[in-house]
C-alpha cells in the first residue's frame, strides 16, 4: 500500500477528480465572472470589452451601496446574535430537564427550506389577515404596521426569520463543541469553588474560541451574500428597501439584462467576502493556542 | 454561455477520470469505453423510420391559479398527441414571476424549451436580437393561421418586418367591482374621475378597502399610472414616452403621478400593497375585502368559467371602464391592454420544423376553444354566434371591438432597464417615496440611457 502511495502518478489520480471538480465548479467560474465583469453584455448577444467601466459605475452606484449597507446590517445583526446561540447552547449543553427536546426543537427551521419559511412568514406579517397582525389588533393596536411593505421596518421584520432559520445550525456547532469538553476539568474548577459563571466564561469561552471564530466567519460571510428569503418575501422591495448585494446583483443580471454589471457586482462581493474573513482572523487571531489538558 | 460548457465538460472530465481511478488502468478504462459506447451505436441504427420526436413546452399557467387555461393546454396537448402519435410534448409549468426568470437563464445558456411563451415588443426583443426566436411568418401565412388574427395583434410581436411570436390573447385591463359592496353603499358604477374618488372615499370611510392591489409584482400598479396618464395626458403622449420618442416630462404624466399618490393618501388600497403579490392582493377581491380590482382580461375565467370559484361570488362580478378625468385629453373607450404572451419557436431547438407545426396548430386550437373553454380572449377572430358565453365576457369582447385605442402595457413595450427602472419607480410612486418630479426625472433618464 505505502509503495502505491508514493506513486506520484497514484497521488496524482487520486486528487484529480477533485481538484478538477472544485476547479471547474468553483475557480474558473469566478475568473470567468471576473472576465465577464469586464464587459457590456446582455447575457444573449455578443460581448463588448469595455474595461472598467462597469466597476466605476459600481463605486457611484447609491443604489449598490444601499444595498451593501443593508448586507452589513444583517452580517452585523447575525453576528450578535451568535451571542445569543452562544448562550442557549450553554444552557442545553448544562444538565436541564427537557434539554433533548428543546435541542430538536431548536433544530426544526433547519430542517425547511428557504422558501417555505418565507411562505410561513408571508403569512405571519400579511397586513391583516396574518398572525402578527390579529394579535396586535387583538391587544388594542389600532393600526398595525405592514411589515413587509414599509421600507423603516421591512428589514427588520426580514431579519428575524433569518435568525430564526440559522438559529439549530449555529446552537447545534456550539453545543457539540461545548459536549467536547472533558467534564473533568469542569469538575476540578467546581471542587476550586468556581461559580457556574466563572465555569461558562473561563473555561468553557476559551475553550471553544476555535469554534467560535469559525462561526463568525460563516455568519459574516453568509450574511453578506445572502439571498433567497429576501428574493422570496420582498425581492428587494419597497422601493429597494430590502434590497441586498445578492439580489442587486440578480435584479441587474436578469431583470435588467445587464450581465456585465451585474457579474461585475457579483466579482465585487467575492472581494468584500475575502476582505471580511480576513479581517476577522486578524482580528481574532490569538498568539496561543489553548488546549484541553 | 461558455460558462456553462466549460463547467459541464470539466464536471464530465473529473467524473471520468473517477471512473479511470476506479479501473486502475488504462488498459481497464478502453474496455469500459468500448463497452458504453456499443450499446448507444446499435440503439442509433435501429431507430424506426418515422422517428420519435419529443418537444418541450414552457408556460405559465399552473393548475392551481390558471386553472381553466392549464387545462385547455393539456387539452390541446392531448389531442395533438392523438393525431400525431410520434410527437410527445413535455409540459413545465411556472408561475407568471417565475417564469420570466427562467427564460432570462435558459436564454443565457441558450437552452430554451422548444416552445415557449414570451411577451410582446420590448420584452421580446433582446431574444430576437441575440437571435434566439426563429422566425414563424411561414406559420402566420400558412393555410391554418392565414387572416385569423385580430389586426394588429400580431405587428407587436414583428422586429424588422419579421414576426418571431404568435399572439394567443388580447387583452384590455377594465376595473372589476362587486356589485354587492357597491349595492350595499349604495354606489353607482363610476364615469368620471370625481365620481370614483367619491366611490373610493365611501368605501374607505366605511372600512372597506376600495382597491384591490399587490404591488409587490409592481406591473399592477403600473396599470393605474398608465390608466390616470392615459385620461390625464392623453394616449399618444404616454405611447410616445414609453417607447421614447416623448418625454415623461409632460405635466399631464406629472400630474397622473401625482394623482396615484392622492388615490393612496386616500387609503385606495389595501392595506400594505407594497408588500404583498399579485395573486395575495387579488385574494383581497376574491374574498370579499376589497371592493374594486384593475386587471387584464386573462382573470376573466375566475369570473366566469372556473368551476373552483363559487357561482355566487361570479355573479357578484361586474366591470367598468376607467373613468375619465375633467378636463383631461383621454377617452373613456381607449384602453391599457394588447395582445397578451405569444408563442415563439427557440431558433436552437433540434426539432423546429415539429415545433413549429404544433404552434401553428396550437395557436389554431386556442383561437377555437379558449372562448369556451378557459374564457380567455384569444388573439385570433372570434366566432361568438354559435356558443353560449358568459355575459360578462361578450360584454368585454364588444368593448374590445369598440376600442378607441389600446395602450400596450408599459413594462412590456420599454427595453429591459428602462422596464426595470419604470417598476421601481412605479413602487416608490405608491409608496410616495419619490415626488411625481423625481419619478419623471427617473423615467426621462433610463428611456434616454437607451438599454
Amino acid at each position: 500500500m505505502e509503495k502505491v502511495m508514493s506513486n506520484k502518478l497514484v497521488i496524482a489520480l487520486y486528487v484529480l477528480p477533485s481538484l478538477l471538480l472544485i476547479m471547474g465548479i468553483i475557480y474558473i467560474p469566478i475568473v470567468l465572472t471576473g472576465y465577464y465583469g469586464l464587459n457590456q453584455w446582455d447575457g444573449i448577444s455578443k460581448m463588448v470589452f469595455i474595461g472598467l467601466d462597469n466597476y466605476k459605475e459600481l463605486v457611484q452606484d447609491s443604489a449598490f451601496w444601499h444595498s451593501a449597507l443593508h448586507s452589513l446590517l444583517l452580517a452585523l445583526f447575525s453576528g450578535v446574535s451568535l451571542i445569543g446561540y452562544l448562550g442557549i447552547a450553554m444552557v442545553l449543553s448544562g444538565k436541564i430537564k427537557g434539554a433533548n427536546l428543546l435541542r430538536k426543537i431548536y433544530l426544526v427551521p433547519m430542517l425547511l427550506s428557504s422558501v417555505a419559511i418565507a411562505q410561513l412568514w408571508l403569512k405571519i406579517y400579511h397586513p391583516t389577515n396574518g398572525v402578527l397582525n390579529s394579535l396586535l389588533v387583538s391587544l388594542g393596536v389600532d393600526n398595525p404596521p405592514s411589515w413587509l411593505a414599509e421600507p423603516s421596518i421591512v428589514l427588520i421584520a426580514l431579519f428575524i426569520p433569518i435568525i430564526w432559520q440559522y438559529a439549530g445550525f449555529y446552537i447545534l456547532i456550539y453545543y457539540a463543541a461545548l459536549k467536547n469538553i472533558p467534564e473533568s476539568l469542569m469538575e476540578a474548577a467546581r471542587i476550586d469553588g468556581a461559580s457556574p459563571w466563572q465555569i461558562a466564561t473561563r473555561i468553557k469561552l476559551p475553550l471553544i474560541s476555535e469554534v467560535i471564530k469559525v462561526t463568525v466567519v460563516l455568519s459574516v460571510v453568509g450574511s453578506l451574500k445572502y439571498f433567497d428569503l429576501i428574493y422570496v418575501m420582498t425581492d428587494g422591495g419597497p422601493n429597494g428597501a430590502s434590497e441586498v448585494m445578492a439580489s442587486y446583483m440578480y435584479h441587474k443580471a436578469f431583470r435588467s439584462f445587464d450581465f456585465g454589471y451585474g457579474s461585475a457586482i457579483g466579482f465585487f462581493l467575492l472581494l468584500i467576502c475575502l476582505v471580511a474573513t480576513f479581517l476577522i482572523r486578524k482580528a481574532t487571531a490569538s498568539k496561543e493556542t489553548i488546549q484541553y489538558s | 454561455m461558455p460558462r456553462n460548457k466549460i463547467t459541464k465538460s470539466l464536471v464530465l472530465t473529473s467524473m471520468l477520470a473517477l471512473v479511470l481511478s476506479g479501473c486502475g488502468g488504462g488498459n481497464g478504462n478502453n474496455t469500459a469505453a468500448n463497452n458504453t459506447a456499443a450499446p448507444a451505436d446499435t440503439a442509433a441504427s435501429t431507430e424506426a423510420p418515422a422517428p420519435k420526436v419529443t418537444l418541450k413546452m414552457m408556460h405559465l399557467w399552473p393548475a392551481g391559479s390558471s386553472a381553466q387555461q392549464n387545462k385547455l393546454v393539456g387539452q390541446i396537448i392531448g389531442d395533438y398527441q392523438k393525431e400525431h402519435p410520434n410527437v410527445t410534448i413535455k409540459q413545465e409549468v411556472l408561475e407568471n414571476e417565475q417564469y420570466k426568470n427562467k427564460l432570462k437563464v435558459l436564454s443565457a445558456s441558450n437552452e430554451l424549451p422548444d416552445v415557449g411563451i414570451t411577451w410582446a415588443a420590448g420584452f421580446m426583443e433582446p431574444y430576437v436580437m441575440g437571435g434566439l426566436f426563429a422566425p414563424l411568418d411561414d406559420i402566420l401565412g400558412g393555410e391554418q393561421l392565414k387572416d385569423k388574427f385580430v389586426p394588429g395583434t400580431t405587428e407587436a410581436y414583428a422586429v424588422d418586418g419579421k414576426t418571431y411570436a404568435l399572439p394567443i390573447e388580447l387583452n384590455i385591463s377594465p376595473i372589476y367591482y362587486n356589485k354587492d359592496i357597491f349595492a350595499k353603499y349604495n354606489l353607482q358604477v363610476p364615469t368620471t374621475y370625481d365620481e370614483f374618488k367619491q366611490v373610493v372615499k365611501t368605501l374607505s370611510d366605511n372600512g372597506v378597502a376600495p382597491i384591490a392591489l399587490g404591488n409587490k409584482d409592481r406591473w399592477t400598479g403600473s396599470l393605474w399610472y398608465m390608466y390616470l396618464a392615459d385620461r390625464i395626458a392623453g394616449s399618444d403622449t404616454l405611447k410616445k414616452a414609453t417607447n421614447g420618442t416623448g418625454s415623461f416630462d409632460d405635466l399631464g404624466l406629472i400630474q397622473a403621478a401625482a394623482e396615484v399618490q392622492t388615490l393612496v393618501d386616500m387609503n385606495a388600497f389595501n392595506k400594505g400593497f407594497n408588500g404583498l403579490s399579485n395573486d395575495e392582493g387579488k385574494s383581497e377581491f376574491m374574498n370579499e375585502k376589497a371592493a374594486m380590482y384593475l386587471m387584464g382580461t386573462w382573470e376573466l375565467p375566475n369570473f366566469t368559467t372556473n368551476p373552483d370559484i363559487p357561482q355566487e361570488f361570479k355573479d357578484k362580478v361586474g366591470f367598468f371602464k376607467f373613468p375619465t378625468v375633467e378636463g383631461g385629453k383621454g377617452n373613456i373607450n381607449s384602453w391599457v391592454g394588447g395582445p397578451g404572451v405569444g408563442l415563439f419557436v427557440a431558433e436552437s431547438s433540434e426539432v423546429k420544423e415539429e415545433a413549429k407545426a404544433f404552434v401553428e396548430y396550437f395557436v389554431a386550437k386556442w383561437g377555437q376553444d379558449s372562448v369556451t373553454t378557459a374564457g380567455v380572449i384569444p388573439a385570433t377572430k372570434v366566432d361568438t354566434s354559435n356558443s353560449e358565453l358568459p355575459q360578462l365576457y361578450v360584454d368585454l369582447l364588444n368593448e374590445l371591438n369598440n376600442a378607441s385605442s389600446i395602450t400596450l402595457f408599459a413594462d412590456v413595450q420599454m427595453k429591459p432597464n428602462a422596464a426595470q427602472v419604470h417598476l421601481d419607480m412605479i413602487q416608490a410612486l405608491f409608496g410616495t417615496a419619490v415626488t411625481p418630479e423625481q419619478f419623471a426625472a427617473k423615467h426621462k433618464e433610463a428611456v434616454d440611457k437607451g438599454n
